[in-house]
């Protein structure tokens, strides 16, 4: 019997250790080759986002543009009698990952402050650790209204974020709705934190603007078929649904509610906007909200685009690299106050959280510059719309 | 009433496909006393098997003749991978005690979640599924109640499994030894049935009606995941015990009955605790309540104690 259960067993280990040694990226101490100035001190910016897995193509370009924020710093010696660095550390989208990433930039006595997380929910976990260490922590695209807010308090003073959070999307959603007519709106939403509050947050003000609600669904994300709350909800004749949740489910739902007699468009937020939404199943006309305005559509936005392919990097900036490039300058722009006096770079750490707050300068996105809570005051959004197989910019505007 | 007949529809489409899974669940734990966990990952198989099929060998047309290729490709990746995990996962196992063959159960489904993650190309989410013209498209509408294809298609399929899954038991030979063996494993080996190709048949029927179900699921939804199997399967498990675990006709019951209570539940129940997020919540009471009061399923059990 026992023979046995060894030649079962065996096996069966041994591929689990294979397919969970699979897939990860040996550990990531992928340092820019910025030229070191002779007998000048370093100073590190890290950067933490996914750079393997499903999102790791939007990582890649926060990473990269960090870096031209650094290359350019060092090129015009913007701090005298220091050199920066980038470093980056790869937090493969997963809380527990990035508490390790975050603690092993944390180690680092050059570290004065972080670029990251992408995700909210890694976001949650980092901002203790960097907290505890001092180092300022600028976020170039995390939504989530709790990490900078909970219940009217500040929970992390060394946090801040360049993008603008969930409390304004679903609002701005709302208003959008309104001003194109659509006054009957059912509602749906994932029951997660991101889902079900961008929901409250667009029911509240659409309510506001004199629109009526029909219907406030549930559902949860391991559901794959969605006909019977689609045929709970058609009674109620809605002239649009929200959706609050992430493309995995919005894209069938989209595709269900028109084979259930349904043929309304669907409005999300951030989590709808992705290629593959409309690959599972988004219809034309479609609509999605996210935070700031498309890169390519502004003059400064297109000059960053330019640079950032001078400088010759592989993969492609991506939505969030330009809010990256602000807040590693923003960054570099308390630096120079802060290691102004500084002995090393870890004494600097306090100052530059200080220093943060007064930072103000008009970056890539707009006007970088921060409010009490660490949010950004810049708070442009953009309404996007499926259109010949793609999300195409429908509505930029401010707040 | 519209909305009545609405969601009785909406239910049996979803009942239907738990049946599907159901029958694989009931079958092998009538013949060798197994709760096969890992057959939810049969199922997720045959789903990706039927696309792949779709992707290499129809060459993503979309014309009706290419279903049956379909589900012949998801039927047969289904088959082997149920027929390797009875020979080399259970089999070896078969005399150990109870615990053993189900942790391997737990080991085999999340082994296979992760392979199709790794090698299936894009399945780290989401990956769509093709409409196949004829059985998607426009829906049907009698009044007001609409009749999506994939529904009609869905019913169609558990209709004819249930009558060729009839006539297998009871009139071939292998579904009368299949029969002989739930009853007796060890008579029916003295009496000269393969007790170990019966065991093997069970597995590749069971498995052969999850590929159906995964082909249905996924012209319904549009899309299938590898993590489908997971909720599909445990909703097939608790059909298999609603109907009378062992009992086919039970299993077939029991996947109707609790996609009902589900698209019911959505409807009727108001307020905070209604709504279709609570709908599995319904589905789970009325489990409970039927092994409270009547633990050997709706139809009976029909396992054969064994000293």
């Amino acid at each position: 019997m026992r023979s046995t259960l060894i030649k079962v067993g065996v096996p069966v280990v041994v591929g689990a250790l294979a397919l969970s040694a699979c897939g990860s990226r040996s550990g990531g101490g992928s340092s820019s080759g910025s030229g070191g100035g002779g007998s000048s001190k370093v100073a590190t910016i890290g950067v933490t986002a996914p750079f393997s897995g499903d999102l790791s193509a939007v990582g890649l370009g926060i990473e990269n543009s960090v870096k031209l924020a650094v290359q350019q710093a060092n090129a015009k010696k913007t701090i005298p009698g220091w050199t920066l660095k980038a470093e980056a550390v790869d937090d493969q989208g997963k809380p527990e990952v990035g508490t390790n990433a975050a603690t092993k930039l944390a180690g680092d006595s050059t570290v004065v402050g972080v670029v990251g997380n992408l995700n909210s929910s890694v976001s949650t976990s980092t901002q203790p650790v960097f907290a505890k260490a001092n180092i300022v922590q600028v976020s170039p695209a995390n939504t989530g209204v709790a990490l900078t807010n909970v219940n009217g308090k500040r929970p992390y003073d060394t946090y801040f974020r360049t993008c603008t959070t969930d409390a304004i999307q679903g609002p701005f959603a709302a208003k959008y709705l309104i001003s194109q007519g659509i006054k009957k709106v059912a509602t749906i939403n994932d029951q997660k934190t991101y889902g079900a509050g961008l929901t409250a947050a667009f029911e509240k003000e659409f309510k506001k603007e004199g629109g009526t609600i029909t219907a406030s669904q549930t559902i949860t994300d391991a559901q794959t078929n969605y006909s019977s709350v689609i045929s709970q909800i058609k009674p109620g004749a809605p002239q649009a649904l929200y959706y609050g949740g992430e493309y995995p489910q919005a894209g069938p739902l989209s595709k269900q509610l028109a084979q259930g007699g349904l043929s309304i468009p669907v409005m999300g937020g951030d989590g709808i906007y992705d290629p593959k939404y409309i690959a599972l199943g988004g219809r034309a006309n479609d609509l999605a909200t996210s935070v700031g305005a498309p890169t390519d559509s502004t003059a400064a936005g297109k000059s960053f685009l330019a640079q950032y392919k001078a400088a010759g990097f592989s993969n492609e900036a991506g939505g969030y690299g330009a809010y990256a490039f602000d807040a590693a300058n923003a960054i570099i722009e308390a630096l120079k106050t802060s290691l102004k006096d500084a002995k090393t770079a870890q004494d600097a750490r306090a100052a530059t959280v200080k220093a943060m707050a007064n930072v103000s300068f008009t970056g890539v996105t707009g006007k970088v510059a921060f409010d009490s809570f660490g949010d950004t005051t810049n708070k442009v959004l953009t309404v996007y719309k499926v259109t010949g197989g793609a999300w195409v910019a429908a509505k930029t505007d401010t707040f | 009433m519209t909305l009545f007949i609405q969601q009785l529809l909406n239910g049996l489409t979803v009942g239907s496909l738990y049946a599907l899974i159901a029958v694989g669940y009931t079958v092998v734990y009538g013949i060798v006393q197994l709760i096969n966990f890992a057959h939810g990952e049969v199922f997720m198989i045959g789903a990706f098997g039927s696309l792949a099929t779709w992707q290499v060998v129809c060459r993503s047309n979309t014309g009706l003749w290419v279903l049956p290729i379909m589900i012949v490709g998801g039927a047969v990746c289904s088959v082997v991978v149920a027929l390797l995990m009875e020979r080399f996962a259970y089999r070896p196992l078969r005399n150990a005690p109870r615990l053993a063959p189900l942790i391997t159960a737990i080991g085999i489904s999340i082994a296979l979640q992760r392979a199709i993650q790794l090698w299936y190309p894009g399945a780290t989410s989401n990956v769509s599924y093709p409409s196949i013209d004829g059985v998607t498209g426009s829906s049907l509408t009698i009044g007001s109640v609409v009749i999506q294809r994939t529904t009609l298609f869905t019913l169609c399929v558990l209709i004819v499994s249930a009558a060729a899954l009839y006539i297998f038991i009871s009139r071939t030979r292998t579904g009368k030894a299949m029969v002989a063996v739930s009853q007796d494993p060890d008579t029916a080996r003295l009496m000269g049935i393969n007790v170990d190709r019966i065991i093997a048949a069970a597995f590749a029927m069971g498995a052969i009606l999850a590929a159906l179900a995964g082909v249905a699921q996924g012209l319904r939804d549009s899309n299938v995941s590898s993590t489908m199997g997971f909720l599909a399967g445990l909703k097939a498990f608790t059909a298999a015990v609603l109907g009378g675990i062992g009992n086919i006709q039970g299993a077939v019951a029991g996947g109707l009955v609790l996609g009902l209570i589900e698209a019911m539940a959505t409807q009727y129940i108001p307020g905070q605790f209604g709504g279709n997020a609570w709908s599995d919540v319904y589905a789970f009471i009325v489990l409970i309540l039927v092994l409270v009061f009547r633990p050997q399923g709706l139809f009976g059990a029909r396992v054969v104690d064994r000293a």
